[in-house]
């Protein structure tokens, strides 16, 4: 699986960065477009598992839905920081600016800060299904931010473009760069299940590390007593 | 050669670009291996503890 990611990222990045032409109005900036879109393509993604598997875990109490939303939080802070830092690399050449307060890069600033507060609320309750229901409820407050960000750029006026993929009249650019889009996009995805699937089995060992040592002192107390 | 590392200028940006998201992935990936290798161990030595 790890090699699966690595072989579609690699040929991304090759047809991204060398193969596709540069842009007739962006030049080569545009070969920022390769990371920073299918990077935001991810943060909205890991943000909607985050939710889902939230609601899962409040629903039905299943442990490993929670563990799941845990897991998936890291990643998509991760991907959320790529896509920030990687528009602000190209907004700066092409918009003259760094940042600017506009609706997309707003939302998405808040889609971040939501993560580190839904990671923060996992560290700051001790007791694990307390937690959990607690981060839970931050997770699903926060699924109003994520069709902000999507429509963000048709409700409001403002210098980020609008979608040019995903769209109901089918992708508006060429194939030269909506492959190494779309590859970059798989090999995000599949990075993204490996992680969380390293992340979960982390956390589940967790679990067993933290009952073990319950039982252990549960155990060794009536001992120290006699 | 030398061009396409320059990227018409604006190589800087490019660059800066690329090499933080392979940067953070890479860090991302290596914490969590780290972190499960850590929590192995420690789940080993644990087991091992007769009650």
């Amino acid at each position: 699986m790890a090699g699966l990611t690595a072989i579609l990222l690699g040929l991304g990045a090759y047809l991204g960065l060398v193969v596709a032409p540069a842009d007739y109005q962006q030049g080569e900036t545009v070969r920022i477009m390769f990371v920073h879109v299918p990077a935001a393509w991810m943060a909205m993604f890991c943000y909607g598992v985050m939710a889902l598997s939230s609601a899962a875990g409040l629903i039905w109490k299943h442990p490993l839905a929670h563990l799941c939303a845990k897991a998936s939080a890291p990643i998509g802070a991760v991907f959320t920081l790529i896509a920030l830092i990687t528009g602000s690399l190209w907004g700066k050449p092409m918009w003259g600016a760094w940042w600017v307060w506009d609706a997309r890069l707003t939302s998405v600033l808040i889609m971040f800060f939501l993560y580190l507060g839904y990671i923060a609320l996992w560290y700051a309750i001790d007791e694990p299904v307390r937690a959990a229901k607690a981060a839970a409820i931050i997770a699903l407050a926060g699924a109003v931010n994520i069709p902000v960000i999507k429509f963000s750029v048709d409700w409001w006026n403002t210098l980020h473009q609008p979608a040019s993929v995903v769209r109901l009249d089918g992708p508006s650019i060429h194939g030269s760069i909506l492959l190494p889009l779309l590859l970059m996009g798989a090999g995000f995805t599949l990075l993204y299940i490996w992680l969380l699937l390293i992340r979960m089995r982390s956390e589940i060992l967790e679990r067993r590390v933290r009952t073990l040592r319950i039982n252990r002192t549960h155990a060794s107390r009536p001992q120290a007593q006699l | 050669m030398m061009e396409f590392f320059a990227m018409g200028g604006y190589g800087a940006f490019v660059w800066s670009a690329w090499g933080a998201a392979f940067v953070l992935l890479l860090a991302l990936a290596a914490a969590s291996i780290s972190s499960l290798r850590h929590k192995r161990q420690l789940l080993a030595k644990l087991e091992d503890i007769p009650q």
